[in-house]
């Protein structure tokens, strides 16, 4: 039996975040009651004239660029005509030719290191409605439209087929969302549906030039459903040609529950799609004075953002990535940074207490109570021997939760660190008496008794006593 | 040269029910707007940019501003079938 090769392209949706949508004035606002975000325009009405929203290809632009891609000095809109009720007006106003932007690329983190992957096209297009069906979309006696979403402005961000494992997919959406997320132009949503992809898949045995034929899979919208249908349908197709069988290229759909891609339609008559340039709306010459200050709009990209992590804060690779991973998470470390500058043991606290505590109550950074300088105060009351490590843990804790400052939450409980010698001194010769037994061990040679003892000491001062003090104190002691 | 097969196919894709002489009549008043097309073909285009408008208009913006919609009833009023305030449609795959 041959090795196998899976070759994936993937192509995003991702929904711009403006007011209105992209040719009429109805709002773009998520949720609401069916149908009521709706005008003529979106809704094909006889007459009905689309203009294009100005800040949807300011958008689009900004995504591009941000994507490496190259942007189109001249780019209309076309027809893409198909029969499908999710568009009222049976066409999709798209891009076909000559799309806002070509030839970018975005780079992915592989076991095998750094892998640039191709970005073919990025265009612009009207998102369309949505249907509700009982059931599953192939079992549904009928279904319900809304059309809310209908005219929602999209870019579509198409890759090469460059990517060679589901694993590497999910890497290229995960990077995908990150720098998408750095401009602003989107909050990539998987769940409310503001980020999602479909996907192309073919086998080849290894060494083989050419590409199989492809299935395309829709329906993704985790990136835990993009890897595991991804998986699946590699090794269907791969069982499908062992056996002698023959891939039809067709578009399936990903059933979450069963764990399996199923057969929508065969792909033939739906690729027949019919572009033509829409006359309703005119052409756009993009001036090169307005890509170049959208440009310079741009925010410090993830990578460029991480390298200098790296460099200038001595950071370890592992720190910069993850917290250089939202645009909100990079800045709140570089407000702390400014306040104190000890970038490491800033980064250790991101990446522990806050992280741990965000994702346990499920809360953004945006939304965090404790400011990057009241972060850098707590960590100057550490510096400073005020408290311990172990009491700080404490502190940030009601930090987090009522958004106090650090020196309030010391002072009122009294959390101050015992570093006069006398008190521990004191606290030390109860702890020796009490415990017998395991001075007894200490003197036997045992070591680990002495950290029992300190333990005790710890203890006995409500985790007050400053413990370097405290174990050199006991030593003197024994 | 456009067959009736082709006929029946672009039929298809736009959901149009033709009978045996439609097709027949269609097969050939497509094959002779193609045959005018090869007429024009022998113009020299040479220096002639592709149309892809034929206003000569440029960038027509609206702003972003959410505003204007219409109400549900309206939105719903020529629907042959509705359900829910949704508008119900067959059946699709």
């Amino acid at each position: 039996m041959p090795q196998y090769e899976t070759v994936i392209g993937l192509e995003a949706h991702v929904e711009l975040k403006t007011r209105a949508k992209i040719f009429c004035d109805s709002t773009t606002e998520f949720g609401g009651a069916p149908n009521t975000h709706v005008c003529p325009v979106c809704l094909g009405l006889p007459g009905a004239l689309p203009v294009v929203n100005k800040k949807v290809v300011e958008y689009a632009i900004r995504a591009a660029l941000a994507l490496n891609c190259k942007i189109a000095e001249f780019s209309k809109f076309d027809r893409k005509n198909y029969y499908y009720p999710d568009m009222p007006k049976n066409y999709q106003i798209s891009q076909y030719d000559l799309p806002i932007a070509k030839h970018g690329c975005l780079e992915i983190d592989t076991a095998n290191g750094v892998k640039k992957i191709g970005i073919t096209r990025l265009h612009m297009e009207e998102d369309t409605g949505k249907l509700v069906h009982q059931g599953t979309i192939t079992t549904t006696p009928f279904s319900l439209v809304d059309y809310n979403r209908a005219g929602v402005p999209l870019i579509e961000i198409v890759s090469e087929p460059d990517l060679r494992s589901p694993e590497e997919a999910r890497q290229y959406m995960e990077k995908l969302r990150t720098v998408i997320l750095y401009t602003g132009v989107s909050d990539c949503k998987m769940e409310e549906g503001s980020l999602r992809c479909d996907a192309n898949i073919s086998v080849r045995p290894v060494g083989t030039g050419g590409f199989g034929t492809k299935a395309e899979i829709k329906n993704l919208n985790s990136f835990k459903s993009l890897q595991r249908s991804l998986a699946f349908e590699a090794e269907r197709q791969i069982k499908t040609l062992e056996a002698g069988g023959k891939i039809v290229q067709e578009t399936r759909t990903w059933d979450e529950g069963k764990g399996e891609t199923l057969s929508l339609r065969s792909k033939e008559y739906a690729h027949d799609y019919r572009y033509l340039p829409d006359p309703d709306l005119v052409p756009l010459l993009i001036d090169r004075q307005w890509v170049a200050d959208i440009r310079n709009s741009l925010p410090e990209m993830p990578d460029q953002r991480r390298l200098r992590y790296v460099k200038e804060y001595g950071l370890p690779a592992y720190d910069a990535a993850i917290l250089t991973n939202t645009k909100e998470l990079a800045d709140y470390f570089e407000e702390c940074v400014k306040a104190y500058p000890h970038p490491k043991a800033i980064s250790n606290w991101i990446m522990g207490d806050l992280n741990r505590l965000l994702n346990l109550h499920g809360i953004e950074i945006t939304g965090c109570k404790v400011t990057p300088q009241n972060l850098a105060s707590l960590l100057m009351l550490i510096g400073r021997g005020t408290i311990s490590g172990k009491i700080a843990k404490t502190v940030f804790a009601e930090m987090f939760a009522g958004g106090k400052a650090a020196e309030t939450i010391v002072k009122e409980k009294g959390l101050t660190q015992i570093s006069d010698k006398r008190v521990i001194v004191a606290i030390v010769d109860e702890v020796l008496a009490r415990n017998p037994g395991p001075v007894e061990d200490y003197k036997a040679g045992r070591e680990r008794a002495l950290g029992f003892l300190v333990g005790q000491v710890m203890k006995a001062s409500q985790g007050k006593a400053n413990p370097e003090l405290a174990n050199k104190l006991l030593r003197e002691k024994l | 040269m456009i067959t009736k097969k082709d006929v029946e196919h672009v039929a298809l894709l736009s959901r149009l029910e033709l009978t045996g002489p439609e097709k027949d009549m269609y097969t050939r008043q497509l094959n002779d707007i193609l045959e005018h097309f090869q007429f024009l073909a022998r113009l020299d285009t040479e220096n002639v940019q592709p149309t892809a408008h034929v206003l000569p208009l440029q960038n027509v913006f609206r702003e972003d501003w959410a505003g204007l919609h219409i109400s549900r009833e309206d939105a719903l009023a020529n629907c042959p079938d509705q359900e829910e305030n949704y508008f119900k449609v067959p059946k699709i795959v």
